[in-house]
């Protein structure tokens, strides 16, 4: 079965993903996206009735710690690596548009 | 001098018994670094001021009968913290990375007054298997220049088949260990998923991720997993299994006298170039003059395997990017207007195009009405290829066959068709989805490139795959072939 995947879709899953691509961007992944979800529909005809999935390899089970809080980085060699920082916080630009027009 | 025509033991007895110093090794070792390095371009970052002053401070202290790698320089793959000292993954949205922790193998390393060489390339975050997808460099494969190295450690096994280092550090997620090392034919270690712990890896596919050796000789390999492997806090998914000294078993009397190895009939079939098979079918041979008990076998999903393991390495994935935002750390885009456009053009201008397909795929496959699908029915394939190996090894101790379908190909051939070079990936894969032991040894040549022999244990067995491998090389004179570079044109 062929997938259904197009440019809007891969527009929306863009932005789920918080990317974004030019138009000519998606017309290179849009054919390559495709071709790879075609080759994940090959699993379709697995008869999985009934296997329980496995989501780790771990030989552990259950591990646990004392909850106890601790103080492993210092601040302010944290904050070196922050793009822009300003008494100690770590600044981004506005979140909340100022401009009065309600948007 | 060239200390690589010795291994890891002889040098430590060099150093302690003062034959040489830490600093000469060292200086050594950055001298034929920057003489090879123009060629093979495995290194995103040298650390030679900090290495140099490293050396002098162990030959002024001395060194512990037990401390094996002190004053030797190894390097170290670039999706590995290393306190101090920028940390890429390969990627731009890293460039200005500098981590204030060491992962935790860095750790057990420093304990040891191991000497940092640098950092070498991958694929970005690993993503890939030619380091074609690096967005600094691709590192040439040192047997024949114009060929990728494979990947995505692809550094860390062109500087070791280099002679640039005598063992470097990889990940391995899907084949990132054994692809590379069969490629550039040398050793190539990933241990049981949990042997070693991943704390202060940059997170890929947290789910398969594993930490091994690139090195010379099955020993060097058997001594430095040793040195890298149990139980850690930060890491909980880490056994605390005792870690066993494999090397102590690697001697004169290791034999292979009886051991029943599988070999799985997909391993040797349609996608394998002849010319590997010949080689891997030699390789059997040889195991069964040696005594061994050789059994053909089936593993009827390793058919799934690529598809199963790329909707759950991406969903993976997709989650443990989030974190990259041009927020806390990493390169921020400049032209922004809101908190929106921090995160999505940090983002679309910071990953490259293997990595975003990559976040689409695994975005895709979580989504609201693909979930079941993709994620879930890709982990229950991954049950029934875990079932697929249980069952054999009711019978048999190892399975083999080999690494890669291909030897190295010529940078550029796959590049445009990312499901082609997903396809590379078939023989490796099922291991890191079954959480096995899985490693490469050379094997011989095809083409005049090395051909790597890929042998997969059980569960934290690491200690029968050495053996074996040991077994193998002290009968064959494949691992002591090295690249002629210099002398190609």
């Amino acid at each position: 079965m062929a997938s259904q995947i197009d440019e809007q879709q891969v527009k929306h899953v863009a932005s789920l993903a918080k990317l974004e691509f030019t138009d000519e961007q998606l017309s290179k992944f849009t054919p390559q996206l495709e071709s790879i979800i075609d080759l994940f529909e090959s699993i379709d005809k697995v008869d999985t009735t009934g296997v329980i999935p496995m989501t780790s390899a771990s030989d552990q089970i259950n591990a646990m710690r004392e909850d106890k809080a601790v103080n492993s980085h210092q601040c302010d060699e944290l904050l070196k690596n922050a793009p822009d920082t300003e008494d100690g916080y770590i600044k981004v630009p506005a979140i909340i548009d100022e401009s009065g027009d309600g948007e | 001098m060239n200390f690589y025509d010795t291994d890891l033991t002889q040098l430590h007895d060099d150093l302690v018994n003062k034959k040489i110093s830490a600093t000469e090794l060292t200086k050594a070792t950055f001298e034929n670094i920057h003489a090879t390095e123009d060629q093979v371009q495995a290194f995103l970052t040298l650390n030679e001021e900090v290495a140099m002053k490293q050396a002098q401070e162990v030959d002024a202290n001395g060194i512990n009968a037990d401390q094996l790698v002190a004053g030797i320089p190894l390097g170290v793959k670039d999706n590995i913290v290393t306190k101090g000292l920028r940390t890429t993954a390969a990627s731009k949205i890293l460039d200005n990375f500098n981590p204030i922790y060491d992962a935790t193998v860095i750790e057990k390393l420093k304990a040891q007054n191991f000497i940092n060489a640098g950092k070498l390339n991958l694929d970005e975050f690993a993503m890939g298997g030619s380091t074609e997808n690096s967005a600094y460099q691709t590192t040439h494969n040192p047997w024949d220049l114009t060929r990728v190295p494979g990947g995505s450690s692809g550094g860390s096994a062109a500087a070791v088949a280099a002679g640039q280092v005598l063992a470097a550090l990889g990940t391995d997620t899907g084949g990132s260990i054994r692809l590379p090392a069969s490629y550039n034919g040398v050793v190539g270690m990933k241990p049981t998923y949990g042997r070693v712990s991943r704390w202060g890896i940059i997170a890929f596919g947290s789910s398969l991720d594993q930490v091994g050796w690139l090195t010379q000789s099955v020993k060097d390999n058997a001594l430095l997993t040793s040195l890298i492997s149990g139980h850690d806090e930060h890491d909980l998914t880490s056994s605390t299994r005792e870690v066993p000294n494999f090397a102590s078993q690697l001697n004169d009397d290791t034999s292979v006298k009886g051991l029943r190895i599988a070999v799985p009939k997909e391993y040797l079939g349609e996608g394998v170039d002849e010319g590997v098979k010949e080689t891997i079918k030699a390789a059997l041979k040889h195991y069964e003059s040696l005594g061994a008990i050789i059994d053909e076998v089936s593993l009827p999903n390793t058919q799934y395997g690529v598809a199963a393991y790329y909707i759950i390495s991406s969903s993976e994935a997709s989650s443990n990017l989030q974190r990259f935002d041009g927020i806390r750390y990493g390169v921020r885009a400049t032209d922004v207007q809101n908190l929106e456009d921090v995160y999505v053009k940090s983002r679309s201008e910071g990953f490259g195009d293997e990595v975003k397909r990559r976040i689409m795929l695994g975005t895709f496959s979580l989504s609201a009405g693909f979930y079941d699908a993709y994620f879930k029915k890709a982990s229950q394939i991954r049950t029934l290829i875990r079932q697929d190996f249980e069952k054999v090894f009711e019978n048999h101790d190892l399975v083999m066959g080999p690494a890669g379908p291909t030897v190295a190909y010529k940078i550029g051939a796959n590049i445009t068709d990312p499901k082609a070079m997903y396809m590379n990936d078939v023989l490796t894969v099922p291991v890191n989805m079954a959480g096995l032991p899985g490693m490469s040894i050379p094997a011989g040549f095809s083409d005049n490139m090395p051909v790597g022999l890929q042998i997969i244990g059980k569960p934290f067995d690491e200690q029968t795959m050495y053996n074996a491998a040991y077994a193998f090389e002290q009968t064959t004179d494949f691992h002591k072939q090295t690249p002629n570079l210099g002398g190609q044109n």
